[in-house]
């Protein structure tokens, strides 16, 4: 069992200044389970993508050090070379035919074929199908896989679990599949289909296949890996065999400080006014589903909301202002309020500074004072000027303009004139608009969501700061999403971790860091309770 | 020469070089024995017949429903007001009045009904319109002959039912807007003045707070909606503003024209008014009135103008030819730059 596969020397790897592989070495051996894990952008994907010859990787300049695949170094120009060589992955999103068979799509493009007339006269193109020798190459890899499942189902009437077996299927079916890539696979199965699929991670493996297992959930690396790696801001921070350590070390690895048990977590004192509260709240948003989720925000606070990208945090406040079909129950200040209307939020004093800056948050072609102005003048007519008696409502563009210069000198938006078009800023001042625009509404709840992201330092500290004084002064409420703990440690009264679309805890800021950790790899925690 | 440059890419170069052309030809026009001043009131009463018409495209631009190929359907409103005007027998302005009241209630049903269908399919508005507009002709069609319409100058003089394809309305409005103006026959003023007041109303509309909420759907529907707009109810009224000006657009035309033209008539209306407004420099996606009066302008210019010039040069008609290739050219290459100057460079 200890015959070298793949051996990674030194690797690093950067994208223009940053940095986001540094010195990684890692040995896989034939037959060998390494559960690979670290927190969002810990490198995990880049090292995969390295590893399979995506073009990306050659496009940005290549990677430093080396990688030796069953002792020869790797020049994988693209991943059909990887495969080639014997290194198949699973992605995160199923790569598959909604349309076709199983079958079709295990074997698509290594079809069985038979020789007929046309091929004289076409090439080899046009060989005919060995249907037949098809579904028997496909009945033997599902097999493989010890699971019961009819390899002629179309994959859009497959349950999410058959989507992700025919995947595998496809992988292994490759005659000379060494090592195997799985990047995240039990993300969308329920538990026990999870199990199915780790048994037959375990049979692969016995049978010589090396299996890369990437995974947030670290019970499953504990029950089947034989070693684990971890990641940490693109450095190689342990890898060590699995029977010698535990879920706690590994979390603290992954988060990177040392903790002490004696750590007791606060209870928040509950006799605070409830703001807004959320009864079983579900949120159909994709690729960050919230389900049944409870949590009560009170008045004056602020309320942070942290967790592993993908596990249902963005969808929150999403939801709660209407913008993906929810589900459940919200009270706003006692009242019942209607879902899936956005204009009743609005109207009764929420506001969202959505994460997606672009695609929500901004009218790219018009102006800044334009944007800063816009949900002010749609839902509480300001800015609106009467005339002929109230016959005709004209905006108030001198108005409209004074207000955003206020804010541009407050926030210290960077632009030629308030006439400048948004889209033209960089990403911080977008994001200053953004929270113009919001404070011009005058919220009594204030949700904002990822607000530091992809903007500089010097942005981060103003945008965070402003938040607080607004928070202080004004005594709103905000609800503030991040993927950064660092940031929400820093600015928010207390800080939910959503796991798997529920709130796996609440802890105050001065909670020890690893507690943070174990909630957001779905260990301890109170498990949705309040 | 900055300024030069920055000036050339406001105005666009396809404008330019249309302006160019329409000039060549009024420079031409004395050499090959036109009249300059009949060619440009040509041009004028050409404006003002299709002017509104052209304006009815800009609300359903900008809420992003795309450009109106089912125009044909506010003409048919209008062309339903127009034949129970001259039913009713009213004359002179109250005929061309009565006709308009007549045909908006129709255009407002239409319309609703046209942006039901246009709000279930986002995406393809314009594939799908073209085919509302080609199947309300077909369904008028049969309708002109079995409604009820008894009067003479309007029904078939050997069967005694069903109307006419063409329809004079010589004795009832025609030139209902002009009559009272000076010159009446060489400048339309009174269609002009009636255009313009429409397009200030349209640039009203577009300073409130509905038209605000109108071209934010167009320019960004999640924005929109986390504003708190609602999408379809903006979209939907939106098609309905489109349609009843269609209706009304139609009717203008008629009262200059001198007729009205039933039947298959309205097939064709969509395709000149759309290649006038992106002619003006409008996109898919952003209009102005500005591009309405150019465009309408330029590519009316270019239809007098071109046939007569290029009939007496060579001898021969192209100019149904000429007005074919004109406005499909314009629709197709403004199509192909469907983000406007974003994908366009």
């Amino acid at each position: 069992m200890s015959e070298l596969l793949l051996k990674i020397e030194n690797l690093s790897k950067s994208f223009g200044e940053n940095q986001v592989l540094k010195d990684i070495n890692i040995s896989i051996n034939k037959g060998e389970i390494i559960g690979l894990v670290g927190e969002n952008g810990a490198g995990k994907s880049t090292l995969m993508k390295t590893i399979f010859g995506m073009p990306v990787i050659r496009e940005t300049g290549g990677y430093g050090g080396s990688i030796k695949f069953e002792g020869k170094e790797i020049d994988f120009k693209s991943p059909f070379d990887a495969l080639e060589a014997g290194i198949g992955m699973v992605h995160q999103e199923f790569s598959l035919i909604p349309g076709f068979e199983a079958t079709e799509n295990i074997v698509l493009n290594r079809e069985s074929t038979k020789n007929s007339f046309l091929e004289i006269l076409f090439g080899e193109r046009i060989k005919k199908l060995d249907s037949l020798e098809m579904e028997a190459r496909a009945g033997i890899a599902v097999g493989h896989l010890g699971v019961k499942m009819d390899p002629k189902t179309i994959i859009k009437e497959m349950p999410v679990a058959h989507k992700q077996f025919t995947e595998i299927a496809r992988e292994i079916e490759r005659e000379n599949t060494k090592l195997l890539v799985l990047d995240e696979p039990t993300a969308v199965l329920t538990e026990s289909e999870a199990e199915i699929l780790l048994q037959t991670m375990k049979r692969l493996a016995n049978e010589g296949i090396s299996i890369v297992f990437i995974t947030h959930r670290l019970n499953e690396i504990m029950k089947i890996s034989d070693k684990v790696v971890v990641l940490r801001d693109g450095i190689l921070i342990k890898e060590v065999e699995t029977k010698k350590t535990s879920a706690h070390e590994i979390t603290e690895w992954m988060i990177g400080r040392s903790f002490s048990e004696s750590e007791i977590i606060k209870k928040v004192t509950e006799n605070k006014e409830i703001l807004l509260k959320l009864d079983k709240l579900w949120v159909d948003m994709p690729g960050e589903t919230v389900k049944k989720l409870d949590l009560k925000i009170y008045k004056g606070e602020i309320l942070g909301i942290g967790g592993m990208a993908g596990q249902g945090k963005l969808g929150i406040a999403n939801g709660i202002m209407g913008l993906y079909t929810t589900g459940g129950k919200l009270t706003f200040k006692g009242k019942n309020l209607e879902l899936n209307k956005p204009k009743l939020p609005l109207e009764n004093g929420v506001f969202l500074v959505s994460e997606d800056r672009k695609g929500v948050g901004l009218l790219l072609d018009g102006t800044i004072e334009d944007n800063i102005a816009y949900p002010a003048i749609q839902i509480k007519n300001e800015f609106v000027k009467r005339y002929m008696g109230g016959l005709i409502e004209w905006v108030d563009k001198k108005d409209v303009e004074k207000n955003a210069l206020k804010y541009i000198k407050k926030l210290e938006i960077r632009c030629i004139s308030s006439k400048q078009t948004a889209g033209e800023l960089s990403g911080g001042n977008q994001q200053k608009v953004c929270m113009a625009k919001a404070f011009t509404m005058r919220p009594e709840l204030l949700m904002v969501s990822e607000p530091t992201r992809g903007i500089d330092v010097g942005a981060k500290k103003l945008v965070l700061e402003t938040l607080r004084e607004y928070n202080e002064k004004y005594g709103t409420t905000i609800i503030i999403t991040s993927s950064e703990l660092e940031e929400l440690r820093g600015i928010s009264d207390r800080i939910a971790i959503i796991t798997e679309g529920k709130v796996a805890g609440i802890l105050p800021p001065e909670a020890d860091i690893i507690k943070f950790g174990e909630l957001m790899v779905g260990i301890g925690g109170t498990d949705g309770k309040n | 020469m900055e300024k030069i440059k920055s000036y050339i890419e406001t105005m666009g170069w396809p404008r330019i070089i249309i302006a160019l052309f329409l000039l060549s030809m009024y420079v031409i026009a004395p050499f090959v024995g036109l009249n300059l001043g009949t060619s440009l009131s040509d041009t004028l009463i050409r404006f003002g017949m299709n002017a509104v018409l052209v304006l009815s495209l800009m609300p359903m631009i900008y809420s992003g429903t795309g450009l109106n190929f089912g125009l044909p359907l506010g003409v048919e409103a209008g062309l339903i007001g127009a034949v129970i005007s001259v039913e009713m027998g009213l004359t002179g302005v109250l005929g061309f009045w009565g006709a308009i009241i007549m045909a908006v209630p129709f255009a407002f049903i239409f319309g609703w009904g046209y942006s039901q269908i246009l709000n279930r399919v986002k995406g393809g508005e314009m594939m799908i319109a073209t085919y509302v507009g080609f199947s309300s002709v077909a369904i008028m069609c049969i309708m002109w002959l079995i409604l009820p319409f008894k009067s003479q100058d309007m029904i078939w003089a050997y069967g005694g039912s069903g109307l006419r394809t063409t329809i004079s309305i010589e004795n009832y409005w025609q030139g209902a807007l002009n009559k009272i103006f000076p010159m009446a026959d060489k400048i339309p003023f009174g269609e002009i003045i009636f255009f313009g007041f429409l397009a200030f109303l349209m640039w009203g509309f577009f300073k409130t707070k509905s038209g605000l909420a109108m071209k934010a759907v167009g320019a960004n529907p999640k924005f929109a909606l986390a504003t708190g707009v609602n999408i379809d109810k903006v979209r939907t009224k939106s098609v309905i503003m489109s349609t009843m000006l269609a209706a009304i657009g139609i009717i203008v035309y008629q009262q200059s024209f001198g007729f009205i033209q039933l039947y298959l008539a309205p097939f064709y209306m969509a395709f000149p008014a759309i290649a006038a407004i992106l002619i003006g420099g409008a996109s898919v996606n952003k209009a102005t009135v500005i591009n309405v009066m150019v465009g309408t302008f330029l590519f009316q210019g270019i239809l007098t103008m071109t046939p007569s010039v290029i009939n007496n040069l060579v001898k021969t008609d192209m100019s149904e030819t000429l007005r074919i290739i004109i406005s499909n050219g314009m629709i197709l290459y403004a199509l192909t730059r469907k983000g406007g100057k974003k994908n366009g460079k």
